[in-house]
Protein backbone atom coordinates (compact mmCIF):
# COMPACT_ATOMS: atom_id res chain seq x y z
CA UNK A 1 0.00 0.00 0.00
CA UNK A 2 1.05 3.35 -0.43
CA UNK A 3 -0.16 6.76 0.48
CA UNK A 4 -3.16 8.51 -1.37
CA UNK A 5 -2.00 10.68 -3.77
CA UNK A 6 -4.30 14.03 -2.19
CA UNK A 7 -1.25 13.46 0.89
CA UNK A 8 1.94 13.00 -1.77
CA UNK A 9 0.52 15.98 -3.22
CA UNK A 10 0.22 18.06 -0.21
CA UNK A 11 3.45 16.63 1.22
CA UNK A 12 5.19 17.42 -1.74
CA UNK A 13 4.08 20.88 -1.37
CA UNK A 14 4.71 21.09 2.41
CA UNK A 15 8.04 19.83 1.96
CA UNK A 16 9.16 22.46 -0.23
CA UNK A 17 9.32 25.06 2.60
CA UNK A 18 12.12 23.22 4.57
CA UNK A 19 15.73 23.20 2.80
CA UNK A 20 15.71 19.50 4.28
CA UNK A 21 12.59 17.03 3.40
CA UNK A 22 12.17 15.23 6.56
CA UNK A 23 11.65 19.11 8.34
CA UNK A 24 7.95 18.09 6.82
CA UNK A 25 7.74 14.37 8.91
CA UNK A 26 5.64 16.04 12.24
CA UNK A 27 3.01 17.89 10.00
CA UNK A 28 3.16 14.82 7.74
CA UNK A 29 2.52 12.32 10.74
CA UNK A 30 -0.53 14.82 11.75
CA UNK A 31 -1.88 14.52 8.29
CA UNK A 32 -2.20 10.84 8.10
CA UNK A 33 -3.37 10.62 11.47
CA UNK A 34 -6.25 12.59 10.63
CA UNK A 35 -7.17 11.40 7.16
CA UNK A 36 -5.86 7.76 7.99
CA UNK A 37 -8.12 6.86 10.43
CA UNK A 38 -7.14 8.30 13.60
CA UNK A 39 -3.99 6.88 14.00
CA UNK A 40 -0.15 5.99 13.12
CA UNK A 41 -0.25 2.44 11.98
CA UNK A 42 2.71 0.54 11.07
CA UNK A 43 1.92 0.33 7.37
CA UNK A 44 1.57 4.23 7.70
CA UNK A 45 5.41 3.87 9.16
CA UNK A 46 6.45 1.81 5.74
CA UNK A 47 4.30 4.91 3.71
CA UNK A 48 5.88 7.30 5.35
CA UNK A 49 9.86 6.07 5.47
CA UNK A 50 9.56 5.54 2.03
CA UNK A 51 8.29 8.94 1.49
CA UNK A 52 10.67 10.83 2.89
CA UNK A 53 13.77 8.56 2.83
CA UNK A 54 13.82 6.89 6.07
CA UNK A 55 13.84 3.57 7.87
CA UNK A 56 10.47 2.98 9.12
CA UNK A 57 11.73 2.47 12.28
CA UNK A 58 13.07 6.16 12.71
CA UNK A 59 9.32 7.18 11.92
CA UNK A 60 8.39 5.13 14.66
CA UNK A 61 10.85 6.78 16.94
CA UNK A 62 9.47 10.17 15.91
CA UNK A 63 5.85 9.65 16.04
CA UNK A 64 6.70 7.57 19.52
CA UNK A 65 7.93 10.74 21.14
CA UNK A 66 5.10 12.38 20.49
CA UNK A 67 1.78 12.27 23.10
CA UNK A 68 -0.62 13.37 19.86
CA UNK A 69 0.12 10.69 18.14
CA UNK A 70 -1.53 7.42 18.38
CA UNK A 71 0.16 4.29 17.40
CA UNK A 72 -2.64 1.85 18.59
CA UNK A 73 -6.50 2.78 16.96
CA UNK A 74 -8.75 5.07 19.44
CA UNK A 75 -12.54 4.88 19.40
CA UNK A 76 -14.47 7.06 17.23
CA UNK A 77 -14.66 9.94 19.25
CA UNK A 78 -11.20 10.75 21.74
CA UNK A 79 -11.98 12.95 24.80
CA UNK A 80 -8.38 14.44 26.01
CA UNK A 81 -9.01 15.61 29.70
CA UNK A 82 -6.63 17.87 31.12
CA UNK A 83 -5.11 16.70 34.64
CA UNK A 84 -2.48 19.59 35.25
CA UNK A 85 -2.30 22.02 38.00
CA UNK A 86 -4.72 24.22 36.92
CA UNK A 87 -7.54 22.42 35.79
CA UNK A 88 -6.81 20.04 38.99
CA UNK A 89 -7.22 22.63 41.16
CA UNK A 90 -10.83 22.94 39.98
CA UNK A 91 -11.91 19.63 39.59
CA UNK A 92 -9.97 17.97 36.67
CA UNK A 93 -10.70 14.78 38.62
CA UNK A 94 -14.24 14.92 38.83
CA UNK A 95 -14.52 15.52 35.05
CA UNK A 96 -12.84 12.38 34.16
CA UNK A 97 -14.60 10.49 36.51
CA UNK A 98 -17.81 11.72 34.88
CA UNK A 99 -16.37 11.49 31.00
CA UNK A 100 -15.22 8.18 31.73
CA UNK A 101 -18.71 7.16 33.59
CA UNK A 102 -21.18 8.63 30.73
CA UNK A 103 -18.70 7.12 28.15
CA UNK A 104 -18.12 3.51 29.29
CA UNK A 105 -14.64 4.16 28.42
CA UNK A 106 -11.85 3.35 31.10
CA UNK A 107 -9.12 5.74 31.41
CA UNK A 108 -6.73 5.57 29.07
CA UNK A 109 -8.63 3.19 26.96
CA UNK A 110 -11.67 2.79 24.45
CA UNK A 111 -15.12 1.68 25.80
CA UNK A 112 -16.35 -1.63 24.52
CA UNK A 113 -18.49 -0.53 22.16
CA UNK A 114 -15.40 1.65 20.39
CA UNK A 115 -16.94 4.85 20.01
CA UNK A 116 -15.02 6.87 22.90
CA UNK A 117 -11.72 6.47 23.90
CA UNK A 118 -10.58 8.41 26.99
CA UNK A 119 -7.24 9.73 28.26
CA UNK A 120 -5.97 12.85 31.07
CA UNK A 121 -2.93 14.95 29.14
CA UNK A 122 -0.61 17.73 30.48
CA UNK A 123 -1.35 21.02 30.01
CA UNK A 124 -3.35 22.35 27.06
CA UNK A 125 -3.01 25.74 27.39
CA UNK A 126 -6.69 26.62 28.69
CA UNK A 127 -5.90 27.21 32.10
CA UNK A 128 -7.86 30.79 33.09
CA UNK A 129 -10.89 28.49 31.58
CA UNK A 130 -10.54 25.36 34.06
CA UNK A 131 -11.48 22.62 33.82
CA UNK A 132 -11.10 21.34 30.45
CA UNK A 133 -11.27 18.72 27.87
CA UNK A 134 -10.56 18.20 24.36
CA UNK A 135 -12.58 16.33 22.44
CA UNK A 136 -11.86 15.71 19.05
CA UNK A 137 -9.63 18.59 18.31
CA UNK A 138 -11.86 20.85 19.84
CA UNK A 139 -11.58 22.62 23.34
CA UNK A 140 -14.26 22.78 25.84
CA UNK A 141 -13.89 25.21 28.39
CA UNK A 142 -15.30 26.25 31.70
CA UNK A 143 -16.74 22.54 32.12
CA UNK A 144 -19.05 22.21 35.15
CA UNK A 145 -20.70 18.71 35.50
CA UNK A 146 -24.19 19.90 33.37
CA UNK A 147 -21.91 21.11 30.68
CA UNK A 148 -19.96 17.82 30.53
CA UNK A 149 -23.57 15.75 29.85
CA UNK A 150 -24.63 17.90 27.75
CA UNK A 151 -21.38 18.24 25.36
CA UNK A 152 -20.95 14.67 25.33
CA UNK A 153 -24.89 13.50 25.05
CA UNK A 154 -24.55 15.80 21.54
CA UNK A 155 -22.22 14.04 20.20
CA UNK A 156 -23.65 11.35 17.61
CA UNK B 1 -3.66 49.97 41.13
CA UNK B 2 -2.87 52.90 39.52
CA UNK B 3 -4.61 53.86 36.10
CA UNK B 4 -2.23 52.52 32.78
CA UNK B 5 -2.09 52.41 29.19
CA UNK B 6 -2.68 49.48 27.73
CA UNK B 7 -1.51 48.28 23.95
CA UNK B 8 -0.94 44.29 23.58
CA UNK B 9 -4.49 43.51 23.70
CA UNK B 10 -5.96 46.48 22.26
CA UNK B 11 -6.84 45.36 19.14
CA UNK B 12 -7.68 41.87 20.37
CA UNK B 13 -11.13 43.35 21.78
CA UNK B 14 -12.08 43.81 18.51
CA UNK B 15 -14.54 41.15 16.60
CA UNK B 16 -12.63 40.35 13.28
CA UNK B 17 -9.09 42.14 13.73
CA UNK B 18 -7.87 38.40 13.24
CA UNK B 19 -8.67 39.54 9.34
CA UNK B 20 -6.14 41.94 7.43
CA UNK B 21 -8.96 44.23 6.63
CA UNK B 22 -9.61 44.83 10.38
CA UNK B 23 -6.15 44.82 11.38
CA UNK B 24 -5.32 47.52 8.87
CA UNK B 25 -8.34 49.65 10.17
CA UNK B 26 -6.94 49.71 13.69
CA UNK B 27 -3.25 50.67 12.61
CA UNK B 28 -1.95 47.31 11.41
CA UNK B 29 1.29 47.04 9.75
CA UNK B 30 2.03 50.92 9.89
CA UNK B 31 5.19 50.12 12.32
CA UNK B 32 6.41 48.08 9.73
CA UNK B 33 5.78 50.16 6.83
CA UNK B 34 7.51 52.81 8.53
CA UNK B 35 10.86 51.37 9.16
CA UNK B 36 11.07 49.90 5.52
CA UNK B 37 9.97 53.22 4.32
CA UNK B 38 12.26 55.03 5.83
CA UNK B 39 15.22 53.28 5.74
CA UNK B 40 15.93 52.32 9.51
CA UNK B 41 18.47 49.55 9.26
CA UNK B 42 18.16 46.80 10.96
CA UNK B 43 21.02 47.41 13.52
CA UNK B 44 18.73 50.37 14.21
CA UNK B 45 15.96 47.82 14.86
CA UNK B 46 18.21 46.02 17.35
CA UNK B 47 19.66 49.24 19.35
CA UNK B 48 16.25 50.44 19.89
CA UNK B 49 15.16 47.08 21.32
CA UNK B 50 17.98 46.77 23.42
CA UNK B 51 17.57 50.34 24.96
CA UNK B 52 13.63 49.39 25.02
CA UNK B 53 14.95 47.06 27.61
CA UNK B 54 12.26 44.57 26.76
CA UNK B 55 13.10 40.66 27.97
CA UNK B 56 12.05 37.87 26.46
CA UNK B 57 8.36 37.00 27.79
CA UNK B 58 8.41 32.69 27.29
CA UNK B 59 10.33 32.24 30.75
CA UNK B 60 13.65 32.95 30.83
CA UNK B 61 13.60 36.85 30.15
CA UNK B 62 16.70 37.07 28.24
CA UNK B 63 17.11 40.74 26.56
CA UNK B 64 15.22 40.47 23.39
CA UNK B 65 17.74 43.34 21.54
CA UNK B 66 20.85 41.43 23.11
CA UNK B 67 19.64 37.69 22.10
CA UNK B 68 19.59 39.44 18.40
CA UNK B 69 23.02 41.00 18.64
CA UNK B 70 24.38 37.41 18.89
CA UNK B 71 23.57 36.66 15.46
CA UNK B 72 26.67 36.51 13.60
CA UNK B 73 27.39 39.32 10.93
CA UNK B 74 25.40 38.72 7.54
CA UNK B 75 28.02 40.30 5.13
CA UNK B 76 31.12 37.91 6.57
CA UNK B 77 28.68 34.76 7.35
CA UNK B 78 26.82 33.49 4.01
CA UNK B 79 24.24 31.13 5.65
CA UNK B 80 20.83 31.10 5.78
CA UNK B 81 19.59 32.70 9.18
CA UNK B 82 16.15 31.76 10.35
CA UNK B 83 13.99 33.35 12.81
CA UNK B 84 11.62 30.63 14.42
CA UNK B 85 8.69 31.94 16.93
CA UNK B 86 7.91 29.63 20.24
CA UNK B 87 4.31 29.49 19.98
CA UNK B 88 4.75 26.19 21.90
CA UNK B 89 3.44 27.06 24.96
CA UNK B 90 3.02 24.47 27.72
CA UNK B 91 4.35 25.71 30.87
CA UNK B 92 1.48 24.78 33.02
CA UNK B 93 -0.34 27.83 34.20
CA UNK B 94 -0.14 29.76 30.93
CA UNK B 95 -2.16 30.34 28.33
CA UNK B 96 -1.31 33.95 26.84
CA UNK B 97 0.57 33.73 23.39
CA UNK B 98 -2.93 31.61 22.79
CA UNK B 99 -5.07 34.80 23.11
CA UNK B 100 -2.09 36.93 20.78
CA UNK B 101 -2.78 33.75 18.23
CA UNK B 102 -6.40 33.90 17.98
CA UNK B 103 -7.39 37.20 18.26
CA UNK B 104 -4.29 38.90 17.17
CA UNK B 105 -2.56 36.85 14.52
CA UNK B 106 -1.58 39.68 12.44
CA UNK B 107 0.25 41.42 15.69
CA UNK B 108 2.29 38.28 15.48
CA UNK B 109 3.00 38.20 11.89
CA UNK B 110 4.13 41.91 11.76
CA UNK B 111 6.21 41.62 15.22
CA UNK B 112 7.80 38.90 13.22
CA UNK B 113 8.83 40.01 10.29
CA UNK B 114 10.26 43.31 12.14
CA UNK B 115 12.52 40.78 14.17
CA UNK B 116 12.99 38.90 11.35
CA UNK B 117 14.21 42.31 9.47
CA UNK B 118 16.36 42.93 12.50
CA UNK B 119 18.52 39.79 12.44
CA UNK B 120 18.39 39.80 8.62
CA UNK B 121 16.59 36.71 8.67
CA UNK B 122 14.52 35.91 5.37
CA UNK B 123 12.79 32.71 6.54
CA UNK B 124 10.61 32.59 9.80
CA UNK B 125 8.51 29.26 11.12
CA UNK B 126 6.16 29.91 13.64
CA UNK B 127 6.48 26.46 15.65
CA UNK B 128 2.56 26.42 17.44
CA UNK B 129 1.71 23.72 19.76
CA UNK B 130 -0.15 20.83 18.04
CA UNK B 131 -3.23 20.96 20.16
CA UNK B 132 -3.62 24.82 19.31
CA UNK B 133 -5.76 24.10 16.81
CA UNK B 134 -7.29 27.75 16.09
CA UNK B 135 -4.12 29.79 17.09
CA UNK B 136 -2.57 28.07 13.74
CA UNK B 137 -5.36 27.81 11.80
CA UNK B 138 -5.98 31.76 12.79
CA UNK B 139 -2.13 32.36 11.98
CA UNK B 140 -1.80 30.08 9.17
CA UNK B 141 -4.63 32.15 7.13
CA UNK B 142 -3.34 35.74 8.35
CA UNK B 143 -0.02 34.49 6.78
CA UNK B 144 -1.69 33.69 3.52
CA UNK B 145 -3.56 37.25 3.78
CA UNK B 146 -1.05 38.85 4.69
CA UNK B 147 0.96 37.06 0.92
CA UNK B 148 -1.79 38.32 -1.32
CA UNK B 149 -1.06 42.02 0.25
CA UNK B 150 2.58 41.90 -0.65
CA UNK B 151 3.63 41.85 3.21
CA UNK B 152 5.01 38.30 3.50
CA UNK B 153 7.62 37.33 0.69
CA UNK B 154 9.38 39.31 -1.83
CA UNK B 155 10.03 42.52 -1.35
CA UNK B 156 7.48 43.58 1.32
CA UNK B 157 5.65 46.48 1.29
CA UNK B 158 7.47 47.78 -2.07
CA UNK B 159 10.33 47.40 -0.26
CA UNK B 160 13.84 45.66 -0.72
CA UNK B 161 13.35 43.10 2.60
CA UNK B 162 11.96 39.76 1.44
CA UNK B 163 11.08 37.33 4.07
CA UNK B 164 8.51 34.03 4.09
CA UNK B 165 6.71 33.18 6.77
CA UNK B 166 6.24 29.04 7.19
CA UNK B 167 3.66 27.53 9.43
CA UNK B 168 4.46 24.29 11.71
CA UNK B 169 2.60 22.07 14.48
CA UNK B 170 4.19 20.41 17.29
CA UNK B 171 2.68 17.64 18.41
CA UNK B 172 2.50 17.34 22.12
CA UNK B 173 5.36 17.57 23.75
CA UNK B 174 6.97 20.15 26.01
CA UNK B 175 10.18 19.87 25.66
CA UNK B 176 9.73 21.39 22.55
CA UNK B 177 9.40 24.42 24.20
CA UNK B 178 12.44 24.62 24.88
CA UNK B 179 14.44 26.17 21.91
CA UNK B 180 17.08 23.69 20.98
CA UNK B 181 14.50 21.13 21.48
CA UNK B 182 11.81 23.06 19.48
CA UNK B 183 14.73 23.43 16.14
CA UNK B 184 15.13 19.43 16.75
CA UNK B 185 11.48 18.96 16.43
CA UNK B 186 11.47 21.30 13.17
CA UNK B 187 13.95 19.46 11.30
CA UNK B 188 11.34 16.94 11.90
CA UNK B 189 13.29 14.34 14.88
CA UNK B 190 12.45 13.59 18.16
CA UNK B 191 13.09 16.93 20.17
CA UNK B 192 15.72 16.67 22.71
CA UNK B 193 17.53 19.42 23.54
CA UNK B 194 21.06 19.92 22.17
CA UNK B 195 24.31 20.59 24.35
CA UNK B 196 25.02 24.21 23.99
CA UNK B 197 27.18 25.46 22.80
CA UNK B 198 26.73 26.15 19.99
CA UNK B 199 24.45 28.64 20.91
CA UNK B 200 21.41 28.66 18.25
CA UNK B 201 22.70 32.32 16.81
CA UNK B 202 26.04 30.05 16.13
CA UNK B 203 24.79 26.82 15.02
CA UNK B 204 20.66 26.39 14.78
CA UNK B 205 18.43 24.88 12.74
CA UNK B 206 19.79 22.85 9.51
CA UNK B 207 23.29 24.22 11.27
CA UNK B 208 22.65 28.17 10.59
CA UNK B 209 22.69 31.18 12.38
CA UNK B 210 19.33 31.15 14.10
CA UNK B 211 16.69 33.21 16.69
CA UNK B 212 13.85 31.45 18.72
CA UNK B 213 11.65 34.67 20.01
CA UNK B 214 8.94 33.61 22.36
CA UNK B 215 5.39 35.50 20.32
CA UNK B 216 4.37 37.60 23.41
CA UNK B 217 8.35 38.83 22.61
CA UNK B 218 8.00 39.76 19.15
CA UNK B 219 4.52 41.12 19.75
CA UNK B 220 5.65 43.86 21.86
CA UNK B 221 8.40 44.81 18.65
CA UNK B 222 6.06 47.02 16.05
CA UNK B 223 5.09 48.85 19.25
CA UNK B 224 8.34 49.62 20.08
CA UNK B 225 9.72 50.86 16.41
CA UNK B 226 6.68 52.81 16.40
CA UNK B 227 6.21 54.88 19.62
CA UNK B 228 9.90 54.91 20.51
CA UNK B 229 12.51 52.84 23.01
CA UNK B 230 12.31 56.07 25.17
CA UNK B 231 8.26 55.51 25.42
CA UNK B 232 8.48 51.58 26.30
CA UNK B 233 11.37 52.09 28.91
CA UNK B 234 9.16 54.17 30.29
CA UNK B 235 6.71 51.67 31.48
CA UNK B 236 8.13 49.20 34.15
CA UNK B 237 10.59 48.97 37.15
CA UNK B 238 14.19 49.29 36.31
CA UNK B 239 15.53 45.80 34.82
CA UNK B 240 11.77 44.96 33.84
CA UNK B 241 10.16 47.21 31.03
CA UNK B 242 6.92 47.71 29.24
CA UNK B 243 3.73 45.42 29.58
CA UNK B 244 2.85 42.38 30.18
CA UNK B 245 0.80 39.38 29.86
CA UNK B 246 -0.42 37.83 33.14
CA UNK B 247 -2.40 34.74 32.84
CA UNK B 248 -4.51 33.92 36.47
CA UNK B 249 -5.78 30.50 37.42
CA UNK B 250 -6.95 28.44 40.09
CA UNK B 251 -8.55 29.31 42.75
CA UNK B 252 -9.82 32.71 41.99
CA UNK B 253 -12.86 34.77 40.84
CA UNK B 254 -12.11 35.56 37.95
CA UNK B 255 -9.40 33.49 36.14
CA UNK B 256 -8.07 34.97 32.54
CA UNK B 257 -5.25 36.90 30.76
CA UNK B 258 -4.35 40.49 31.63
CA UNK B 259 -2.39 43.21 30.43
CA UNK B 260 -0.41 44.93 33.09
CA UNK B 261 2.78 47.39 33.25
CA UNK B 262 5.47 45.90 35.40
CA UNK B 263 5.54 47.69 38.43
CA UNK B 264 1.65 46.23 39.87
CA UNK B 265 1.84 43.90 42.74
CA UNK B 266 0.87 40.30 42.58
CA UNK B 267 -1.91 41.08 45.32
CA UNK B 268 -3.46 44.01 43.13
CA UNK B 269 -3.77 41.54 40.10
CA UNK B 270 -5.18 39.21 42.42
CA UNK B 271 -7.51 41.66 43.90
CA UNK B 272 -8.49 44.21 41.48
CA UNK B 273 -8.34 41.53 38.12
CA UNK B 274 -9.18 38.09 39.60
CA UNK B 275 -11.67 38.87 42.00
CA UNK B 276 -9.78 37.59 44.89
CA UNK B 277 -9.89 34.25 45.83
CA UNK B 278 -12.96 32.22 45.43
CA UNK B 279 -15.32 30.85 47.75
CA UNK B 280 -14.08 34.04 50.60
CA UNK B 281 -10.90 31.42 51.06
CA UNK B 282 -7.47 33.03 52.32
CA UNK B 283 -4.70 32.26 49.76
CA UNK B 284 -2.43 29.35 50.72
CA UNK B 285 0.31 29.36 48.05
CA UNK B 286 1.24 30.25 44.44
CA UNK B 287 3.32 30.07 41.41
CA UNK B 288 4.29 33.39 40.06
CA UNK B 289 4.98 32.19 36.65
CA UNK B 290 3.82 28.44 35.92
CA UNK B 291 4.84 25.42 37.61
CA UNK B 292 8.64 25.45 37.03
CA UNK B 293 9.49 28.49 39.33
CA UNK B 294 9.34 28.28 42.90
CA UNK B 295 6.20 28.12 44.89
CA UNK B 296 5.55 30.97 47.10
CA UNK B 297 4.05 31.68 50.61
CA UNK B 298 0.21 33.64 50.48
CA UNK B 299 1.95 36.35 52.71
CA UNK B 300 3.95 36.34 49.52
CA UNK B 301 1.39 38.24 47.57
CA UNK B 302 2.63 41.55 48.11
CA UNK B 303 5.33 41.63 45.65
CA UNK B 304 5.96 43.42 42.88
CA UNK B 305 5.57 40.88 39.73
CA UNK B 306 8.92 41.73 37.74
CA UNK B 307 11.73 39.99 37.63
CA UNK B 308 14.15 41.44 40.23
CA UNK B 309 11.38 41.82 43.07
CA UNK B 310 10.65 37.63 42.65
CA UNK B 311 14.33 37.11 42.50
CA UNK B 312 14.43 38.24 45.65
CA UNK B 313 11.85 36.14 47.26
CA UNK B 314 13.88 32.87 46.18
CA UNK B 315 11.66 32.69 42.98
CA UNK B 316 10.88 34.06 39.70
CA UNK B 317 8.52 35.76 36.61
CA UNK B 318 8.85 32.69 34.03
CA UNK B 319 6.08 33.22 32.23
CA UNK B 320 3.81 35.58 34.74
CA UNK B 321 1.27 32.92 34.57
CA UNK B 322 0.21 32.81 38.37
CA UNK B 323 -1.28 29.60 39.84
CA UNK B 324 -3.23 30.41 43.39
CA UNK B 325 -4.10 27.88 46.07
CA UNK B 326 -6.54 28.54 48.31
CA UNK B 327 -5.73 27.36 52.63
CA UNK B 328 -8.12 23.50 51.01
CA UNK B 329 -4.97 22.82 49.04
CA UNK B 330 -2.78 19.53 49.70
CA UNK B 331 0.80 20.97 48.93
CA UNK B 332 1.44 17.02 48.05
CA UNK B 333 -1.54 16.58 45.92
CA UNK B 334 -0.10 19.65 43.94
CA UNK B 335 3.74 18.04 44.22
CA UNK B 336 2.25 14.99 42.82
CA UNK B 337 0.58 16.45 39.88
CA UNK B 338 3.76 18.65 39.33
CA UNK B 339 6.12 15.80 39.47
CA UNK B 340 4.24 13.70 37.11
CA UNK B 341 4.08 16.58 34.66
CA UNK B 342 7.89 16.89 34.69
CA UNK B 343 7.90 13.06 34.72
CA UNK B 344 6.31 12.75 31.86
CA UNK B 345 7.94 15.66 29.67
CA UNK B 346 11.50 14.46 30.18
CA UNK B 347 13.11 13.40 27.24
CA UNK B 348 15.10 10.91 28.63
CA UNK B 349 18.55 11.77 27.61
CA UNK B 350 19.85 13.06 30.63
CA UNK B 351 20.22 10.41 33.77
CA UNK B 352 19.79 12.77 36.26
CA UNK B 353 16.05 14.16 34.45
CA UNK B 354 15.21 10.57 33.55
CA UNK B 355 15.47 9.05 37.25
CA UNK B 356 15.11 12.03 39.25
CA UNK B 357 12.00 12.89 37.40
CA UNK B 358 10.23 9.84 37.75
CA UNK B 359 11.59 9.57 41.81
CA UNK B 360 9.94 13.03 42.41
CA UNK B 361 7.03 11.28 40.95
CA UNK B 362 6.95 8.34 42.51
CA UNK B 363 7.60 9.68 46.26
CA UNK B 364 5.08 13.30 46.06
CA UNK B 365 2.45 10.22 44.74
CA UNK B 366 3.32 7.76 48.00
CA UNK B 367 3.16 10.71 50.32
CA UNK B 368 -0.59 12.09 49.00
CA UNK B 369 -1.77 9.12 49.03
CA UNK B 370 -0.49 8.25 52.44
CA UNK B 371 1.90 5.70 51.85
CA UNK B 372 5.04 8.34 52.46
CA UNK B 373 8.27 7.31 54.21
CA UNK B 374 10.08 8.63 56.62
CA UNK B 375 13.28 9.34 54.99
CA UNK B 376 10.64 10.68 51.90
CA UNK B 377 11.48 14.65 52.65
CA UNK B 378 15.33 13.84 52.98
CA UNK B 379 15.30 11.93 49.23
CA UNK B 380 13.06 14.26 47.65
CA UNK B 381 16.01 17.27 49.02
CA UNK B 382 18.45 14.93 47.97
CA UNK B 383 17.17 13.91 44.78
CA UNK B 384 16.44 17.36 43.82
CA UNK B 385 19.91 18.67 44.30
CA UNK B 386 21.31 16.06 42.46
CA UNK B 387 19.08 17.26 39.45
CA UNK B 388 20.22 20.86 39.24
CA UNK B 389 21.28 22.90 38.67
CA UNK B 390 22.94 23.39 35.67
CA UNK B 391 23.66 19.34 35.54
CA UNK B 392 22.16 18.71 32.86
CA UNK B 393 21.58 19.42 29.13
CA UNK B 394 18.46 21.73 29.40
CA UNK B 395 16.32 23.21 32.25
CA UNK B 396 14.06 20.73 32.18
CA UNK B 397 15.57 18.86 34.95
CA UNK B 398 16.12 22.08 37.29
CA UNK B 399 12.39 23.24 36.24
CA UNK B 400 11.35 19.87 38.17
CA UNK B 401 13.84 20.48 41.12
CA UNK B 402 12.99 24.33 41.65
CA UNK B 403 9.25 23.88 42.90
CA UNK B 404 9.96 20.06 44.70
CA UNK B 405 12.87 22.48 46.64
CA UNK B 406 10.75 25.43 47.56
CA UNK B 407 7.49 22.97 48.18
CA UNK B 408 9.64 20.66 50.72
CA UNK B 409 11.25 24.06 52.19
CA UNK B 410 8.08 26.13 52.71
CA UNK B 411 5.86 23.18 53.86
CA UNK B 412 8.06 20.76 55.32
CA UNK B 413 5.55 20.20 58.49
CA UNK B 414 2.59 19.31 56.09
CA UNK B 415 4.44 16.78 53.82
CA UNK B 416 5.87 15.54 57.39
CA UNK B 417 2.39 15.13 58.49
CA UNK B 418 0.97 13.39 55.81
CA UNK B 419 3.81 10.82 56.31
CA UNK B 420 3.42 10.68 59.72
CA UNK B 421 -0.87 9.87 59.73
CA UNK B 422 0.16 7.62 56.74
CA UNK B 423 -2.62 9.88 55.11
CA UNK B 424 -3.22 12.64 53.18
CA UNK B 425 -5.70 15.14 55.67
CA UNK B 426 -6.14 17.81 53.43
CA UNK B 427 -6.91 15.01 50.55
CA UNK B 428 -9.99 15.71 48.37
CA UNK B 429 -12.51 12.11 48.70
CA UNK B 430 -10.69 10.20 46.29
CA UNK B 431 -11.18 10.32 42.63
CA UNK B 432 -13.09 7.46 41.21
CA UNK B 433 -10.24 6.89 38.49
CA UNK B 434 -6.34 6.96 38.91
CA UNK B 435 -4.84 9.45 36.74
CA UNK B 436 -2.58 7.76 34.06
CA UNK B 437 -0.90 9.38 31.00
CA UNK B 438 -2.51 8.67 27.29
CA UNK B 439 0.37 6.03 26.53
Amino acid sequence: MALPQTLVDEFDALVKNYPERRAALIMALHRCQETLGGWISPQTMEDLGAYFGLEPVEVFGVASFYPMFNLRPTGQHVVAVCHNISCDLRGAQDVIAQVCETTGAPLGGTSKDGRWSVRSVECQGACANAPMFDLDGVYHEDLTAEKVGRILGAVR
Amino acid sequence: MKAFETYLLDRAKTEGNHQLATYRKLGGYKSLEKVLETGITPQQVVEETKKSGLRGRGGAGFSTGMKWSFMPDATKDPRPRYLAINADESEPGTCKDRVLMEKDPHGLIEGSLLSAYAIRAKAVYIYVRGEYRLSYDRVASAVREARAAGLVGKNIAGSDFSCEIFMHKGAGAYICGEETGLMESLEGKRGHPRQKPPFPAQSGLWQSPTTVNNVETVFNAPFIMERGAAWFAGIGTPNSKGNFLVGISGHVNKPGVYELPFGVTAHEILEEKAGGMWKGRKLKAWFPGGSSCALLRGSDVDVVLDHDSLKARGSSLGTAAMVMMDDHTSIARVMEVIARFYEHESCGQCSQCREGTQWLSQIFRRIAHGRGQPDDIATLESLALGMAPGKTICALSDAAAIPTLSAVKLFKDELIECIRQQRDPLASPAPKYASVGAH
